[in-house]
């Protein structure tokens, strides 16, 4: 039996979006543009949303630091490469604005997916989260305040044992599409996930 | 019926832990519930694919990347190559890796930096490339300077190249960094020091490959990288298939 052990993790550091989103942070001419930046290539199927939001650490300041990155299936369920409708990447990344750290992603909202036991799961969005003082990236799931029957029955949601947490996953309706802030810290503490 | 039935647990006691004082950073920007527990699904067994489509014929080379046409970035000239594997020791292969990184004299290219280090203006700090059939990864660059950081009064990181891989899963999604052999100051530095053991630390250390290196042109530096590994048992398949 030959294991290996995963390479550790290290923090992105305050200069991750040098190596990610080049042009955001000034180096151009190196890449055409900068990878994750339009999920949206061709026609596709489904509601237009723009999902927007910022993350904020444990004294209530927003990141403007961060590097997120967002993968989630097309309107129909299916992701990238696996089916997914040919004009949608179904994966994002954003450096976070310039000057207030939030986060757009100009999507689809996603249709419903298989859990590993056939069960559908509630629309949702799968995020990573690295940034300066972050030591190992962290992973969590957007799911839509507006979809309660789905969430009522989503396998992940119902086996989370502190029910008063589970607001901190829903994305609020806000006009042109959906609200998602991140607590990384403190009151409001966004659920993240061992996966 | 399909093979993907989820990942090996993350060995979080290898991992750095995401409060870790001495890197002052992480106390308000680690979360204190711990996380929770979760199978994947394919929303983290699958992620994105790139094409080589997405490669210029620089990208791996930042040595030019960013130079003036003619002219090259200043530094030691290095070769970094290596394997990405999963913990099965399984190649992973037309995977997507992208590094950054300081000029020779510790200087980022950014905004924010303060660093009285000069700039290089044929040196950007960042590269591309992705993985072969067996995993296999290059890039060529200037080996990056030291530099001082403000966390404690004194704090310098290592040497150190900034590394972000993909995998074939969003569950395998990584960002680590790269140490140079025989650097004393990895032993010093807080950001290191998260790492829970000296074991760890260890396979983030490159080797001088000595062979590997280009006679009157570059040096070459060994850094294989493993990523979480798929299990693979006939039993979940077929619980799975249910
Ligand atoms: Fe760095």
């Amino acid at each position: 039996m030959n294991r290996f052990k995963e390479s550790p993790s290290q923090t992105a550091g305050p200069y991750v979006h040098i190596g990610c989103t080049p042009n955001f942070s000034g180096i151009e001419g190196v890449y055409p543009e900068d990878l994750g930046k339009k999920m949206i290539t061709d026609d596709v199927s489904g509601q237009r949303i723009a999902i927007r939001g910022t993350v904020i650490d444990g004294a209530g300041t927003a990141l403007r630091d961060a590097l997120i990155e967002i993968w989630q299936a097309d309107a129909q369920g299916k992701f990238a490469g696996q089916g997914g409708e040919a004009g949608f990447t179904g994966w994002g990344r954003s450096p976070g604005d310039m000057a207030t750290g939030e986060f757009v992603f100009d999507t689809v909202k996603p249709g419903r997916v298989p859990w590993h036991n056939g069960q559908l799961q509630a629309p949702h969005v799968t995020f990573w989260i690295v940034a300066r003082g972050i030591n190992l990236g962290l992973h969590t799931r957007m799911y839509f305040a507006d979809e309660e029957a789905a969430n009522a029955e989503d396998p992940i949601l119902n086996r989370i044992e502190h029910k008063s947490r589970i607001p901190t996953l829903m994305a609020q309706p806000e006009d042109g599409g959906y609200r998602f802030d991140i607590r990384l810290q403190g009151e409001g503490e966004t659920i993240f996930f061992d996966i | 019926m399909s093979n993907r039935n989820g990942f090996a647990a993350r060995d979080r006691a290898w991992h750095p832990p995401a409060l870790a004082p001495l890197y002052k950073t992480s106390v308000t920007r680690s979360p204190r519930f711990a996380p929770i527990g979760a199978a994947t699904s394919l929303s983290e067994d699958t992620g994105p694919v790139f094409g080589h489509d997405i490669l210029g014929p620089r990208d791996n080379d930042m040595i030019t990347n960013f130079a003036t046409p003619g002219e090259m970035a200043i530094g030691p000239r290095i070769i970094v190559q290596g394997r990405v594997i999963d913990e099965f020791g399984r190649p992973v292969p037309h995977t997507l890796v992208e590094v950054w990184q300081a000029n020779a004299g510790g200087r980022y290219r950014h905004k924010k930096e303060g660093y009285l280090a000069p700039l290089d203006p044929n040196f950007g700090g960042c590269g591309r490339c992705i993985t072969d059939e067996t995993g296999r990864y290059e890039f060529r660059t200037v080996k990056p300077g030291p530099y001082p950081w403000p966390n404690g009064p004194d704090d310098w990181r290592p040497a150190h190249i900034h590394f972000s891989v993909f995998g074939q899963s969003f569950a395998q999604r990584l960002i680590t960094q790269m140490y140079f052999e025989g650097d004393p100051l990895i032993w010093q530095c807080p950001i290191v020091g998260t790492i829970p053991s000296r074991e760890a630390i260890e396979t983030l250390v490159a080797r001088l490959d000595r062979p590997g290196s280009l006679p009157m042109d570059a040096l070459c530096y060994q850094f294989d990288i493993v990523l979480r590994g798929k299990r693979q048992t006939m039993f979940e398949n077929r619980m799975e298939g249910m």
